[in-house]
């Protein structure tokens, strides 16, 4: 029954993991009991905890680490301490509803969330969303790859203590928050990219708002580069730090800005592209040493490749509709409501009943700015998803850390896990 | 009784037979374009095997469903359904193709084989499977709850477990109740 393969037979990845012990096996009850026998037993390693507050956790992880002095031997990343159940609420909620509550899994960039389940939904219907919608989708989908990096360089920065970095960070990246307010209401959680399209048109005057965006970054990315890229403590800091072997990325499901630090041109957007992105022009940035600092330099020039995307979407923008005209999916217009009693029903009609999706099962990935995020619905036929399950890039990401954090200082701990870069939000779901 | 069995015998060379499609083995299907493969639990690790050494070279993404109270299932003939499913999301960088297998897990039994050692990076997927599911992955080094509290009663993502909810207490007049 099974084909015998031709090629030369793998029968398992676990030897491309060469710090494959670095992974603290080990429960709460035992390490506690553990840590508290280490000194009588003579045993020189220490387990203790950093997190779940910790300021360069960024959210709530833990992280248990098992130190020789000031050395990281094994460790274990822990993790729940957000988990609210968004997948069972994404089953008791409408596809209407849905986008509201996929966009706080990722808080940092939740175009993306919403991006990928309406892409789901939109598979599972059969459905053409216009080509506006789908350029409208790319440009705000770029803007907040720009954010969310920005959010990493500030962060990354006051992780290693650059703290003048983090408050730049939060400045520029409150400038395209601004433009997301002005376009979806909100600065986050925005629910703006639903089945069927996007919420609303851009407004009046956006591109003038694009265009002043991407005259304030590149001399603001040039001060990132004189402040850090250049500056002697940072490399000291970055570089030759927490190494990632292609190999082991590769084994370990990595996936986004860390698998291409390890030197693997793997950006869906390219490799498989969805929206229009076949039809600008950008280059996928790879690393050649999978260290922090290789995490650091792809993230900041990512920022200056999406400002190439956003520059070609604002010149290529089409004209038309921003959402698909299917009276099944789409509410009428505000307007109507008041002088039609059919477009009142229709529009209580699809915001308390929903619509129907087609019975079937599908699997959506976009590229994240941390990677592959990946959506998959399992409809019955009915109005709300059966079963909603997202795949977190964070969540897969923080496998690494066992075997980036192994032989490494405490200190380069911190700086490891901010390369990382996890949104605890999509960790937990 | 000695009638029926090659009766059985039969049908299971129509499933393996040119009529329906198979890839590595197994039946395949196609959901929205997409390829899925069912493979039996029995051969679920020689089917990974053998698709590492076919090129796909990450497993993206693995998960459960549960269907508890969904039968508007279509898979090829001859796959049993069964209450659970172990869903894998396959990704073959050389080629830019995806693959998507799902297994059949009966409700009585929820066991199969970890990945665990073909691909290293379902280690945290198969725990959470574990943690919302309670599908043991036979072979895991660490199966443990991963999101839930570690004292944790159930398994929030079947469909049995029902949304939580804390009892309001009402307090009613003496002598009347409400329904």
């Amino acid at each position: 029954m099974i084909d015998s393969p031709e090629k030369q037979v793998v029968t398992s990845q676990l030897g491309k993991l060469p710090k494959l012990d670095s992974v603290l096996r080990m429960s709460e009850v035992q390490a506690a009991e553990a840590g508290s026998s280490a000194y009588q037993n003579d045993d020189e390693t220490m387990i203790i905890n950093m997190g779940p507050s910790h300021p360069s956790t960024h959210g709530v992880l833990r992280l248990m680490l098992e130190l020789k002095g000031e050395m990281v031997l094994r460790s274990k990343p822990i993790m729940g301490y957000l988990h609210t159940g968004m997948e069972k609420t994404g089953e008791e909620l409408t596809y209407l509803q849905g986008a509201t509550n996929v966009t706080r899994m990722d808080y940092a960039s939740p175009l993306f969330n919403e991006l990928a389940f309406s892409l789901a939904v939109e598979k599972l219907v059969g459905m053409e969303i216009p080509e506006r919608a789908t350029w409208i989708r790319m440009l705000m989908c770029e803007l907040n790859r720009i954010s969310s990096h920005l959010l990493f360089m500030a962060t990354n920065g006051m992780d290693l203590g650059a703290v003048s970095m983090m408050i730049y960070g939060w400045r520029e990246r409150e400038q395209v928050l601004r433009f997301f307010q002005k376009v979806t209401g909100l600065r986050m959680n925005h629910n703006y990219i639903r089945p069927g399209g996007v919420a609303a048109d851009l407004p009046p005057g956006w591109e003038e708002d694009v265009n002043s965006l991407m005259e304030m970054l590149p001399p603001r990315l040039e001060e990132y580069d004189t402040l850090m890229t250049n500056q002697p403590i940072w490399r000291e800091r970055l570089q030759g730090v927490g190494f990632l072997s292609k190999e082991e990325a590769l084994a370990l499901s990595i996936t986004g800005p860390l698998l291409r630090s390890a030197g693997v041109a793997w950006d869906l957007r390219s490799t498989m592209p969805y929206l229009a992105y076949d039809q600008v022009d950008f280059d996928v940035l790879v690393g050649s040493y999978g260290d922090c600092f290789d995490r650091y330099s792809i993230r900041l020039n990512e920022i200056r490749e999406s400002m190439k995307i956003v520059k070609q979407i604002v010149e290529k923008m089409p004209e038309g509709d921003y959402r698909v005209q299917d009276k099944k999916i789409t509410p009428p217009p505000r307007a109507r409501i008041d002088e039609s009693m059919e477009a009142l029903i229709h529009h209580f009609k699809i915001f308390t009943e929903g619509y129907k999706v087609p019975a079937g099962e599908v699997y959506v990935a976009v590229e994240s700015p941390r990677g592959e995020l990946g959506c998959y619905i399992v409809s019955d036929g009915s109005s709300k998803p059966y079963r909603m399950h997202i795949r977190g890039p964070s969540f897969v990401n923080l496998q690494v850390l066992p075997h980036m954090l192994a032989n490494s200082q405490i200190a380069d701990a911190v700086a490891i896990l901010s390369s990382v870069d996890p949104i605890l939000g999509e960790v937990d779901r | 009784m000695s009638d029926s069995i090659p009766e059985v015998e039969d049908v299971e060379i129509e499933i393996h037979g040119s009529n329906s499609e198979v890839l590595f083995g197994c039946p395949v299907s196609y959901s929205m374009g997409q390829t899925v493969i069912h493979p039996s639990r029995s051969h679920w690790l020689q089917v990974a095997t053998n698709l590492l050494n076919d090129g796909y070279n990450m497993c993206v993404d693995l998960t459960a469903v549960d269907y508890l109270s969904n039968d508007t299932r279509e898979l090829p003939e001859g796959i049993v359904l069964e209450r659970f499913e172990v869903v894998a999301s396959f990704v073959s960088h050389e080629r830019a193709e995806r693959l998507r297998a799902r297994v059949q897990i009966s409700g009585s039994d929820p066991t199969i084989d970890s990945l665990y050692e073909i691909y290293p990076g379902t280690d945290f997927l198969e725990r959470e499977v574990y943690d919302m599911f309670g599908i043991t992955f036979e072979g895991h080094p660490d199966l443990s709850r991963i999101l839930m509290p570690e004292e944790w009663q159930g398994h929030p993502l079947r469909k049995d477990f029902d949304v939580g909810a804390i009892p309001v207490q009402f307090k009613y007049p003496q002598g009347e109740k409400y329904d």
